[in-house]
């Protein structure tokens, strides 16, 4: 079982939750986890957590451990977790804004030199922009 | 009609056959698309961040050129450039501080953008205008036999502030195949994301997804499946043959963008470079009698 | 020889897939005393009832069996068609061959024979009935209300604005209940007391209420629309037809005491009215705590009195009142924090239940709405919440839901935010049932806006460590177990019903459930009626409910009051066990028998006499009686055997 949490009202309004909030303009405690957007993601099944558990923890404060995760460099941005949110909550952005948290510390999830020229050739522009707006900065 | 046009970067490249016979199509429709004099690359995916402008400089920056060239409406054919200019101009709109902050970093005697002086639709939009019964009236062909699975993705209907039809349950590329004499196969994955960009880092997970769509749009009876946005094209299409390398069991289903099934129904043979194909559309396309 | 009518049924297939209804009717067509037999699809139809009536004219049939479901549903409907031509209503009997029969059995022979002897012993039954008139009761046309909380007050007032006189009896010496304790109430945040007290002043100024406060029932005696109530009025040592209310007594008392009202928080004087707007505001004197009725010295407030109100040598007075109907309407009272040592058994000071933090809360209460804990006056800044204390937890309290506290919970964590904005609010829960209107919005409001965070788990344990409370539970969403440091710690403790609920229950011959409410006459058709004629029920003395649904049955309770009022007699059923006064030998066996207590000797006569409104027909005493002097109209043993020889031969 993972470890127990310490719930503080400081942990919970931590600074990086703090910078989630403004970078995804989302209030993830309107969240009431009806699991709607795991449920219609489709890329779920390659993410360590689900969406829905992504907003849990950052409900707990848990922000280091959702930054830890892999689930939001799996998000496709595609965007039907937030069409489907009946608390009308851009799930997506909350995915952006975890991304962007990290970017912005200079680390850059994603190195173009690890594509192999064979594959940089054979990839649409259109492939390779799109996945460097959301993982490089 | 005349209309402004932003074609995109790959509209150029990999989705060249998209732009020629949507082009020879919306001609023979009474529509001449003038392409922009001055574009950028709009950045494919719409920057969902809140706190940081800049990210949006890039495809504003081509709405305004678009109004100073004189244009209220522009068109786009790739989805994901529709999807970015479109929301980019709403975000705009929403909010008067961000003018403020956007207009700062424009071209210094640049007129100042509010966001709504130019109208991004896409294609299906202006089909809409344009009349469907006229699309058929003018395209369609009787006695083609042809089972069509229309294939939205995500980029037309999310999010719902875009969506150019029911995010879902949308209709129109149905009646646009029904109209111009195909059959549109119903399959639950139409709406259903292709896996997009995760091509490049995770492309598992395209995989997955491309098997999915084309199964189920195989199981219901489609001899081809038809598409708007050139990053679906490029991983329904070419991932398929992967799949085919791994399980020899697995069928594979021709991949076109709407426009150029159009185009062929309309009897405008060129225009096509069939090398773009990975699965190769021919066989059915002459079997039914279209090449 | 009588002449009968059998009418068969078919009820679609429910009768008709097992029972042979063709046979049936072909088998009894020449049984003596059949005048006529018939079966239908559906008797209970128009035209299944209008075969009957056509065939009492037209034949001038005597007695009707109609063998169909049990009487239960449509005895009443095939008595009035039987009456509405001319036929006594206690002449037509129902077989049961369908709950009785077709729908208990599978095979088709056997039901079919058995529906044949059913129809039969009813036929025998016929053939002796009486015509019977229905008992006519008079009326009292003046309600009694048990119970001055919100749901009394309503009943009261409700009853009263039809014209008809009530009497309110409430055992505080002010009217208001819990619901003038509350802070603000859900999900619209009015001020409780605001919107409570013009509705006591109506009380207090109604010409049609007698207010009867610090009074407790003693005996109920009588039956429907002819109740007698001995009621206590306690010893109040004030004279309030003197005192005026100026307060100049409690202001002097010397002596403190902790005040009920305020949960403990603050202390009231020994003689007191338990808050500023009481209705009547008048005081009355604790004399368990009053230094004069302790030693004999003081007499503070009797010599400032300036209206010579004060009495210390007033006794209990019993009052007697003659009602037509009574509504209960005792309410709750919170589980105590002592039946629960998994969160410290009422032990540490800072772990309170539900009403204390209204108090709390409240801007009359005892800090002015500023937000402090019990302990040492701090503003908590961590404070935990926890729902379903004592409640749905069959195993070590109470099965049921206490149905406020989700509510009321969302309504402190959000009230608590609106005070402390820096402060954290956390709530443990295993569901959130928030079915009323605009009930579900507050509760979104409340994680929404004021991101009062929701913890699915209930809560181990908790103690006290440097301070603070420290609580152990689970998360079930995330999985993870939680420990916060809370500085407060407010328990959603079971809603019960009120202390004396037995005895008032027993008084009134009304029943009380496995958890201590009060029973209603059926869950769903007859919610505000106990299964006593003439006793109603509303508020939480019945189930835990909050104040919408407590006005609103309070409101039924009290249309079903002046439906009663609005009849000129009450009529009662004839079927009720007579005595034969040739064979009654005086024994007076039957009247220890009777639950309802219908039954007395005559002692010069020597018999036993009934009285025909009180008994239910039960047959108690026709089973007790030695030398069946006892007999039941149309039930009598000669009936009875009749009945088994058809079934038996």
């Amino acid at each position: 079982m993972a470890e127990k949490i310490i719930l503080t009202h400081q942990k919970i309004n931590g600074p990086d939750a703090e910078v989630i909030h403004e970078i995804s303009g989302v209030n993830v405690f309107a969240c009431y986890q009806c699991g709607n957007c795991s449920a219609t993601c489709p890329a779920v099944d390659f993410m360590d957590i689900p969406p829905h558990q992504i907003m849990r923890n950052l409900q707990l404060g848990l922000v280091n451990e959702v930054l830890n995760t892999k689930t939001p460099w799996i998000c496709l941005a595609c965007l039907s977790c937030s069409v489907k949110c009946p608390r009308s909550l851009d799930i997506a952005r909350v995915m952006e804004g975890c991304r962007n948290l990290i970017l912005r510390r200079k680390y850059e999830y994603f190195n173009i030199h690890t594509l192999d020229s064979e594959t940089r050739l054979k990839l649409p522009p259109i492939a390779l922009i799109a996945n460097f707006r959301k993982n490089l900065l | 009609m005349e209309i402004g046009y932003y074609p995109g970067c790959t509209l150029k490249t990999s989705a060249r056959n998209f732009e020629r016979t949507a082009l020879a199509v919306l001609e023979l429709l009474g529509i001449k698309a003038v392409e922009l004099s001055e574009w950028y690359c709009c950045g494919v995916n719409f920057s969902q961040v809140q706190d940081n402008l800049m990210l949006q400089l890039a495809p504003l920056r081509t709405l305004m050129k678009a109004r100073d060239s004189g244009f209220t409406r522009i068109l786009t054919l790739c989805t994901m450039c529709y999807n970015t200019l479109r929301r980019a101009s709403l975000f705009l709109q929403a909010d008067e501080e961000r003018q403020r902050i956007i207009n700062d970093f424009m071209d210094r005697g640049a007129a100042s953008y509010r966001g709504d002086e130019v109208t991004v639709i896409d294609l299906l939009t202006l089909f809409r205008e344009i009349g469907i019964s006229e699309i058929g009236h003018k395209i369609g062909r009787s006695g083609i036999d042809l089972k069509v699975a229309p294939y939205y993705g995500c980029m037309l209907l999310r999010p719902r502030e875009v969506a150019v039809d029911d995010a879902s349950d949308p209709t129109i590329m149905e009646e646009v195949l029904q109209s111009v004499g195909c059959q549109p196969v119903a399959y639950p994955m139409r709406i259903e994301c292709c896996g997009s960009y995760q091509i490049v880092n995770e492309p598992a997970v395209v995989w997955q997804r491309t098997r999915l769509i084309v199964e189920s749009a195989r199981q219901n009876g489609a001899e081809v499946m038809v598409v708007l946005c050139p990053l679906c094209h490029y991983n329904l299409d070419s991932v398929q043959l992967e799949i085919q390398r791994t399980d020899s069991r697995f069928q594979t289903l021709p991949v076109l963008y709407l426009t150029q099934l159009l185009a062929l129904l309309a009897g405008i043979g060129e225009g096509n470079d069939w090398s773009l194909h990975s699965v190769d559309p021919r066989p059915i396309l002459k079997a039914k009698g279209l090449l | 020889m009588r002449k009968i009518g059998v009418f068969v049924c078919h009820c679609g297939i429910n009768i008709a897939g097992t029972v042979d209804v063709k046979a049936v009717v072909d088998l009894l067509k020449d049984y003596p005393g059949v005048a006529y037999i018939q079966d239908y699809k559906y008797m209970c139809s128009d035209p299944g009832q209008n075969l009957i009536k056509t065939k009492i004219k037209e034949l001038n049939l005597d007695g009707v069996v109609v063998a169909a479901c049990s009487p239960t549903l449509h005895e009443a409907t095939f008595r009035g068609a039987s009456e509405s031509v001319g036929l006594n209503p206690y002449r037509t009997e129902i077989a049961n061959i369908r709950e009785q029969c077709s729908w208990v059995h599978h095979d088709k022979a056997a039901a079919t024979a058995k529906a044949q002897l059913i129809i039969k012993a009813a036929i025998e039954k016929v053939k002796l009935d009486e015509e019977l008139q229905p008992v006519k009761v008079p009326i009292t046309r003046r309600a009694m209300v048990i119970g001055g909380g919100i749901a009394g007050i309503q009943a009261a007032l409700s009853i009263a604005n039809s014209g008809y006189e009530v009497v309110l009896v409430e055992r505080q010496s002010s009217i208001g209940g819990h619901m003038a304790q509350l802070s603000e109430t859900f999900p619209t945040l009015d001020c409780s007391q605001c919107i409570l007290t013009p509705k006591m002043v109506e009380v207090a100024q109604h010409h049609k209420i007698k207010l009867l406060a610090y009074a407790t029932v003693e005996d109920v005696s009588g039956f429907v629309g002819n109740f007698k109530v001995k009621i206590k009025q306690k010893a109040r040592y004030v004279d309030w037809d003197k005192c005026t209310g100026c307060g100049i007594c409690m202001e002097k008392c010397p002596v403190k005491v902790p005040s009920e009202f305020d949960e403990e928080l603050a202390n009231r004087k020994a003689i007191y009215t338990p808050f500023p707007q009481a209705v009547p505001n008048k005081p009355v004197l604790d004399s368990a705590h009053c230094t004069y009725f302790k030693t004999g010295k003081c007499q503070i407030c009797k010599k400032l009195c300036p209206f010579d109100a004060i009495d210390y040598t007033q006794t209990d007075t019993f009052i007697e009142e003659d009602v037509g109907a009574i509504v209960v309407a005792t309410g709750y009272e919170l589980y105590s924090l002592k039946s629960l040592p998994e969160y410290g058994g009422g032990k540490i000071v800072d772990v309170i239940d539900g009403l204390t933090f209204e108090r709390i809360l409240s801007a009359s209460g005892p800090y002015g709405g500023i937000v402090r804990r019990p302990s040492d006056g701090q503003v908590p800044r961590e404070v935990v919440f926890i729902k379903c204390v004592g409640s749905r937890d069959p195993e070590n309290h109470f099965p049921y839901c206490s149905k406020v506290c989700c509510m009321y919970t969302t309504k402190h964590a959000m009230l608590y935010k609106h005070r402390v904005p820096e402060g954290q609010a956390y709530v443990f829960y295993m569901d959130v049932r928030a079915d009323g209107k605009g009930y579900e919005e507050f509760y979104q409001r409340a994680a929404t806006e004021d991101q009062v965070v929701y913890l699915r788990g209930k809560v181990a344990k908790l103690y006290r460590e440097n301070g603070k409370v420290v609580v152990t539970g689970i998360d079930t969403l995330s999985n993870r177990m939680i420990e916060i440091k809370a500085d407060l710690v407010v328990l959603a403790s079971a809603i019960r019903p009120a202390a004396g609920i037995t005895e008032l229950a027993k008084l009134l011959k009304i029943g009380i459930d496995q958890n201590g409410f009060l029973t209603e006459a059926h869950p769903k058709l007859r919610p505000v009626e106990s299964l006593t004629a003439g006793v109603y029920l509303a508020g939480c003395a019945q189930a835990p409910r909050d104040i919408p649904d407590a006005v609103a049955q309070a409101a039924g309770a009290a249309a079903m009051v002046t439906t009663l009022f609005a009849r000129d007699y009450l009529y009662h059923e004839p079927i009720i066990a007579g005595v034969n006064t040739d064979l009654c030998s005086g024994c007076g066996i039957c009247v220890g028998v009777c639950p309802y207590a219908a039954r007395s000797l005559n002692r010069s006569k020597g018999v036993v006499e009934v009285n025909e409104i009180l008994c239910e027909g039960c047959g108690a005493c026709v089973a007790a009686c030695p030398s069946g002097a006892a007999q039941q109209k149309n039930l009598t043993d000669e009936q009875i055997h009749q009945m088994i020889k058809a079934i038996l031969t």
